[in-house]
């Protein structure tokens, strides 16, 4: 029979900050994020990673929220939406899709930035198809990716120039 | 003539005001309000497509601890013949009813038979696995085509289509419409062409899942929270459907992440207050992804047949088109839309439109963007670029020679006012890609389409602040950017910064009556509402100041942000620190059914490659083209069309419902209905045109709808002229082509 109320303990680096959750055996980190420790940004569409809305980073690597279990988080560092904008500043690809008009409903945008901010980190200067195939697991139904994947093109070209000057 | 002609703001691209809160994770959505002491609603949901309830006994799942409530379809009032007046047209409460949960009889596969509510997620899952539903089944049919012989298992023995009385069939609607006398103007055409096409039901696909949450109060108040393109059509409907008052139930609209139609109606929102109303605790229900492809939205699978006829110049002189529209289980209203718009591009006055709705069991079809217009668009536009290359004439030529424009009369029967498809036809005949050489193994298709656009009820409440800013209050879910287009249009009113205006979504109670965001509207007559609520606060701020200065209002201007009077000004701000004791609060509020509808039109360039191996098809370059009107927001003007076009392309090339023999579909998941991602699509280039509405005070057209229309058959012609083999059954997947080109 089931025992709802057994709950493992799971400590965590969360958006650079030590946290301590509890959370069942079977539950996935999408549903933790978001109902234990009230990081709504990350998005639950589909809950069987073919959406990408749900998209953070576990050690720097880019990974569906809603296939890893919460439990499997202990000791790692986890960054979710909430953690992209660093001290109130925002991150060049949140501030290019505002400036593009690169999101509609939005409902995505969390899991597209999270996914682009990681492309850049990987890849400075990726080409257009380089960002195509690295957002292949980010749906988005609104904006038919024009306008994203420009914001996400620019944002990369404005880091690089930074970066170099 | 428009009210306004010069424009500041309009047209211009800021930062729409939602952005913020959308790229830093911080806007709610339906899932993401969480209320106090709330627990969770669960649906039990049918494994048979068409079946009898025989019983349903919750007493197990009722003694579970931590189960708080359980309810069936007898915890609803049963429908009986009431039609609600939605807006966007009337739905029968016995249409609309057993997709919320049966009452009765199962009629399709996942139909909601009975639903729990506990105090954990995994609870109420568990609980609703112990109520035992024991069902007669019945014989399924899903194929349209099936469900109209003679054989077919009949799923409403009690409805009778008008015209056809004699006995019960799955027919759910027949309209035929006729111009002139078509059949003899096709003797005497040279050139007469007949074909038929299909398209398959397809799901709107928006990436956030139906959520909402619900508390009813000891004084029998509902307070509800949902994902909706229309909150007043949610309080309307779960009233109706619940029994509840009207008056009692306040919806507050979540941020919707998409919906394209499919969120302009019910399904959990009344389970959830059922609940909630009986467990005495707020109740939260959120849609599994599955469910979501069962249970919801599915645009109709339609099959359409086209004859066209034509002189040797290209004069279309008779059209004759059918088209059979799978409605699903229950009367969803697909017939009428390609009767009456079918031939709307074209002059004719020769012509035969019928459309046909019938019953199967599937999921009861909801409006998907530009609703039934490009199943039928997928025939009509294909027919016409085939009679074209019969004429041997260029495909935008010979539309262009049959091109409605103003003061022609379409199957409606209403002349268009200034309408612009000769526009839209002229710059695709001179647009770079167009003249462009097609590439070497590729194909090139273009296609046009309507869309008739809506105008209804909308509202707007402008609440001016102390330090000069401004909160508008409006009743439309923002679904594509409309706060932005609401703060642009009060902007050029009003002569003050964007910056300083804050559009909200209000709930129910908090701002007059919207209906919903659907049939383009928003932009057009919530923006109205907008702009008439603007003009009063100018009229208002130039008495105070006339007041003031002593003068007749009438001599007061107003400009840049300010009256004015000779040497003398005072500016929006300074009207606003003052208005404690220059009158009062300045506050104004301005309803409207909108009269302005206009509607649009586009025209899409296609070329495509096809991989005569594997039968993959790339999208190479696309051109999207389409008169707004007025764009008032150009950047999500764009981003309609770009969205529109990517959706058409899906249902071209990839997206369909999958059934088994046994009415279950096959295909539930992201995995296996693939709609386009980023690496399918090239850019989407576009061109706004804009033919001004002259019954809008800003020119403005709906934009949201049309860029679906065309699609489908641009991307089927240049399909066609890259794979050689000439396809009408949609979608043009791998294994279809590879099987048209080795003749299997």
């Amino acid at each position: 029979m089931n025992k709802p109320l057994n709950k493992m303990a799971v400590q965590a680096t969360i958006n650079g900050e030590p946290t301590a959750f509890l959370c069942s055996p079977g539950q996935v980190l999408a549903e933790v994020l978001r109902d234990e420790l009230e990081l709504i940004g990350t998005k639950i569409g589909c809950n069987t990673g073919d959406c990408g809305a749900c998209s953070v980073l576990v050690n720097d690597r880019l990974v569906c929220a809603c296939l890893v279990l919460a439990a499997e988080v202990e000791g790692q560092a986890v960054q979710t939406i909430e953690g992209v904008a660093e001290g109130g500043v925002l991150h060049p690809v949140q501030q290019k899709l505002l400036e593009h008009a690169g999101l509609q409903c939005g409902i995505c945008t969390p899991g597209v930035v999270v996914a682009a901010k990681a492309l850049i980190a990987h890849n400075p200067n990726p080409t257009e198809e380089q960002a195509r195939f690295w957002l292949a697991g980010n749906l988005c139904r609104c904006t038919g990716y024009d306008k994203i994947i420009r914001a996400v093109l620019d944002a990369a070209r404005q880091m690089r120039e930074e970066a170099g000057a | 003539m428009n009210a306004y002609q010069e424009f500041s703001v309009i047209g211009s691209r800021p930062v729409r005001p939602d952005g913020l809160d959308k790229v830093t994770g911080r806007a709610r959505y339906g899932a993401d309000l969480n209320m106090q002491g709330q627990i969770y609603g669960h649906i039990v949901r049918s494994p048979h497509a068409h079946a009898i309830i025989q019983s349903i006994d919750c007493s197990q799942a009722l003694a579970m601890e931590g189960v708080l409530a359980v309810m069936t379809g007898k915890d609803l009032p049963v429908p009986g013949d009431s039609v609600l007046g939605s807006g966007e047209g009337a739905i029968a409460l016995k249409d609309l009813s057993p997709m919320v949960m049966s009452q009765g009889k199962v009629l399709f596969h996942a139909q909601a038979v009975a639903a729990v509510a506990a105090t954990s997620p995994e609870l109420a899952a568990q609980a609703a696995a112990l109520i035992a539903v024991s069902y007669e089944v019945l014989p399924a049919v899903t194929d349209m085509h099936e469900a109209l012989s003679a054989e077919a298992p009949i799923l409403h023995a009690d409805r009778f289509p008008h015209g056809f009385p004699e006995e019960p069939t799955n027919l759910a609607a027949h309209i035929s419409l006729v111009v002139g006398e078509p059949d003899a103007a096709f003797e005497r055409a040279d050139v007469v062409i007949e074909q038929t096409y299909s398209v398959p039901m397809c799901h709107q696909g928006y990436i956030e899942p139906h959520a909402c949450v619900a508390r009813v109060d000891a004084a029998g108040q509902v307070d509800l929270w949902c994902s909706t393109q229309g909150h007043f059509t949610v309080a309307q409907y779960t009233a109706a459907l619940t029994g509840i008052d009207v008056g009692k139930v306040k919806v507050t609209a979540s941020e919707i992440g998409g919906g394209f139609g499919g969120k302009t109606t019910v399904y959990l929102e009344p389970v959830a207050v059922v609940l909630a109303q009986k467990a005495g605790r707020p109740v939260k229900m959120v849609m599994d992804r599955g469910d979501v492809f069962r249970v919801t939205g599915p645009a109709p699978g339609a099959q359409t047949r086209v004859k066209l006829g034509a002189m040797r110049d290209g004069q279309l002189v008779a059209a004759d088109v059918e088209c059979v529209m799978d409605s699903g289980a229950y009367n969803g209203n697909p017939a009428g839309i390609p009767a009456f718009m079918a031939t709307a591009c074209y002059k004719f006055t020769n012509a035969r439109s019928t459309g046909r709705a019938v019953y199967t069991n599937k999921p009861k079809i909801h409006a998907y963007r530009a609703p039934s217009v490009p199943q039928v668009t997928l025939g009509f536009e294909l027919a016409m670029t085939e009679l074209a290359a019969e004429l041997d004439m260029d495909p935008l030529a010979f539309r262009l020679k049959n091109a409605v424009e103003e003061g022609d009369v379409n199957m409606m029967g209403a002349p268009y006012n200034r309408i612009g498809l000769r526009e839209c036809l002229e710059v695709a005949s001179a647009h770079a890609h167009y003249n462009a050489p097609v590439a070497e193994g590729e194909g090139r298709g273009v296609a046009a389409g309507y869309w008739i656009n809506a105008g209804l009820q909308s509202s707007a409440t402008l609440n001016v602040l102390s330090d000069g800013h401004l909160a508008i209050l409006t009743g439309s879910p923002d679904i594509g950017g409309s706060r932005a287009s609401m703060a642009l249009m009060a902007a050029e009113v009003l002569g003050i910064p964007f910056e300083h205006i804050h559009p909200q979504i209000a709930a129910t109670d908090a701002v007059g009556h919207c209906d919903v965001t659907g049939g383009s509207r928003t932009t057009l007559a919530t923006g109205q509402a907008v702009i008439q609520a603007a003009e009063q606060c100018v009229a208002e701020m130039c008495r105070r100041a006339a007041a003031e200065w002593e003068v007749e209002a009438g001599v007061v201007t107003w400009s840049q942000g300010a009256a004015h009077y000779g040497e003398q000004s005072l500016t929006f701000e300074a009207l606003a620190r003052r208005a404690g004791t220059m009158g009062g609060p300045l506050t104004f509020s301005s309803s409207l059914t909108a009269s302005s509808a206009a509607p649009s039109f586009g025209v899409h360039i296609c070329d495509a490659k096809v991989d005569k191996e594997t039968g993959r098809t790339t999208i190479t370059r696309y051109t999207a083209i389409q008169d707004a009107g007025k764009a008032i927001h150009p950047a999500y003007v764009e981003g309609q069309m770009q969205g529109g076009a990517a959706q058409g392309i899906g249902w071209a090339l990839n997206e369909e419902y999958l059934y088994d023999e046994n009415g279950v579909l096959e295909n539930p998941g992201f995995l296996d209905y693939r709609i386009p991602v980023a690496s399918d699509l090239p850019f989407i280039d576009t061109v706004i045109v804009e033919v001004p509405n002259p019954l809008h005070p800003f020119g403005v057209k709906g934009v949201g709808e049309v860029p679906i229309v065309p699609p489908m058959p641009a991307v089927a012609e240049a399909v066609y002229r890259s794979a050689g083999v000439r396809l009408r059954d949609m979608p043009l997947n791998p294994p279809k082509i590879v099987a048209a080109l080795t003749g299997q």
